[in-house]
């Protein structure tokens, strides 16, 4: 059964696209400028249908997949040291908030010397978008365990392992998750910038690629697949996300 | 761990912040020498031609700004930048108002709002350039649709937070739209409008230099792009640089303002414990 906001989301997204749609086959709207939905999801299924494409696909979603993997890792331990160590993190604080003004990927011709001419010059750029969301909210998450709940732990004389497995990682998940969430959505963003601005491969350059050669309808079908692929994921996470914060009593 | 670290001093207020203030300033100035440091030891480690040294970059920087061409393109950049912050910001703060003072659409768009924000929009360049052309309009637009989204989000989520005492207020005072908007519902959210304001500025910048990496021939973010593809490394670590100081800077003041906006509001509903 759906809610009602759900419902006239929904109306709402179908109206949007049936507009779109009007304007584009009345001749509303240049079709060198912006194509049918329909159209879209043509060009969409016809790129599926490519083994060229889907492998362009696929070689990103994997470079994606390894730099939230680095990201959580790697941003997961930064966030756990400096809570331990609060005057760095104190210190710290207005460069991790003023972090993500800085367009990162300049260090993009970097990584390439680098690394060299390959997929890991992406990751990195992947990595380094993504692994301030997760410190940050890794560092959230580990501050706001009550001190009550700490204070039980001390009491009942826990080991380090088990005050961090029993008390520290369950009441810090929900932020936890939404680090990981966060890290999701910038290696996406990290990765696919690189490919548009320097690459041979993968969705950000056959995207760029089309239209520099005025394909329209593989350009938009490309973008709808990213759009798809990137809002599926997100909107699952988003939805367990909640959850967690539901159970959490979230604040 | 646990313990030691839940007790705080019993020092009078304004003296402990005083001494706080300053060794808080001694130690930015310990962390940004040691990202020195390590800045000029991996310098030595990778080499020269991939990463300059501080000294290397600072002079290269000072060589950049000392060019005669340099203002104009700073002007560009800044023009574009001024432009689509304030479009973000008063735009975001609309929507954000009217859509958090509406139950109802503030349920519908959330998660649309939410989808937005995290498709990589730099794939929009081809369609921003379509729609705006080449110059500073697709640079604005662009920064304004990275900008925008925070802004309304954080209204939306500051505006729904307020007491409904403050809303029934405003009806039995018989106060119009606007006037609940600017009077009741802007200072009740002040706090989360300032936030998501701090996450535009750093988005809208940032938007608007991708946008002029790509649909520009001026600019800083045209700067950058050109370095980037010859490849002259001194200049990308230059440009950078410029813009983390910049924007650290601009945030920093943007994240004292904040704090402060929501310590007095804490301060003020009592309920600080």
């Amino acid at each position: 059964m759906m809610t009602r906001p759900g419902k006239l989301r929904w109306a709402l997204i179908i109206a949007a696209l049936a507009l779109l749609e009007g304007a584009c086959r009345l001749g509303f709207v240049s079709r060198q400028t912006i194509i049918a939905p329909t159209a879209m999801a043509a060009g969409a299924w016809q790129a599926l249908g490519s083994a060229e494409m889907r492998g362009h696909i696929l070689i990103t979603l994997a470079s994606v997949a390894q730099s939230i993997g680095l990201a959580i890792v790697v941003g997961f331990a930064v966030g756990a040291a400096l809570y331990r160590l609060p005057r760095l993190r104190r210190t710290l604080d207005p460069f991790l908030a003023s972090y993500y003004a800085v367009p990162a990927f300049v260090f993009y011709p970097v990584f390439i010397v680098l690394f060299g001419l390959n997929r890991w010059p992406l990751v990195a750029i992947g990595f380094v978008f993504a692994v301030t969301a997760v410190i940050i909210n890794t560092l959230d998450g580990l501050s706001r365990v009550p001190r009550g709940v700490r204070r039980t732990a001390a009491v009942m004389k826990l080991t380090p392992l088990q005050h961090i497995f029993f008390i520290m990682l369950p009441a810090a998940a929900p932020w936890l998750f939404t680090g990981a969430k966060f890290a999701v959505v910038y290696s996406f963003i990290g990765v696919i910038a690189g490919e548009f601005v320097l690459s041979g491969a993968g969705l950000g350059h056959a995207i760029a690629f089309a239209y520099n050669s005025f394909d329209n309808e593989t350009m938009y079908g490309l973008m709808l697949l990213l759009f798809l692929i990137v809002g599926g994921i997100n909107m699952q996470l988003w939805i367990w996300e909640q959850r967690l914060y539901a159970r959490r009593g979230g604040y | 761990m646990p313990g030691a670290v839940d007790i705080d001093p019993a020092v009078p207020a304004a003296e402990h912040a005083r001494s706080r203030g300053w060794s808080a300033l001694a130690d930015t100035v310990l962390l940004i020498t040691g990202m020195l440091i390590v800045w000029q030891v991996a310098t030595l480690i990778i080499g020269h031609e991939v990463l300059t040294s501080p000294l290397e970059t600072a002079r290269r920087l000072s060589a950049i700004m000392a060019d005669p061409d340099f203002p104009a393109h700073a002007w560009e950049t800044g023009r574009a930048f001024g432009t689509a912050l304030i479009i973000a910001l008063a735009g975001g703060l609309t929507i954000g108002v009217a859509l958090g003072a509406h139950r109802l659409s503030g349920q519908v768009a959330a998660p649309i709002l939410v989808a937005l924000y995290s498709i990589p929009k730099i794939t929009l360049y081809p369609v921003i350039l379509l729609l705006f052309g080449l110059g500073i309009s697709a640079k604005i637009a662009f920064g304004v649709i990275h900008g925008i989204i925070p802004v309304i989000i954080f209204t939306m989520n500051g505006v729904r937070n307020i007491n409904g005492v403050y809303f029934r207020a405003a009806r039995a005072m018989r106060l119009s739209g606007m006037q609940t908007a600017s009077n009741i519902i802007v200072p009740a959210a002040l706090p989360e409008i300032v936030s998501g304001f701090r996450i535009g500025f750093s988005l809208t910048l940032l938007g608007t230099l991708i946008g002029e990496m790509f649909a520009s021939q001026r600019g800083i973010g045209y700067m950058l792009v050109k370095a980037m593809e010859t490849n002259d490394v001194a200049t990308v670590m230059a440009l950078a640089l410029f813009l983390i100081v910049l924007a650290t800077a601009a945030s920093s003041v943007l994240l004292v303002i904040d704090r402060r906006l929501h310590q007095s509001v804490i301060a003020q509903s009592g309920d600080s414990q």
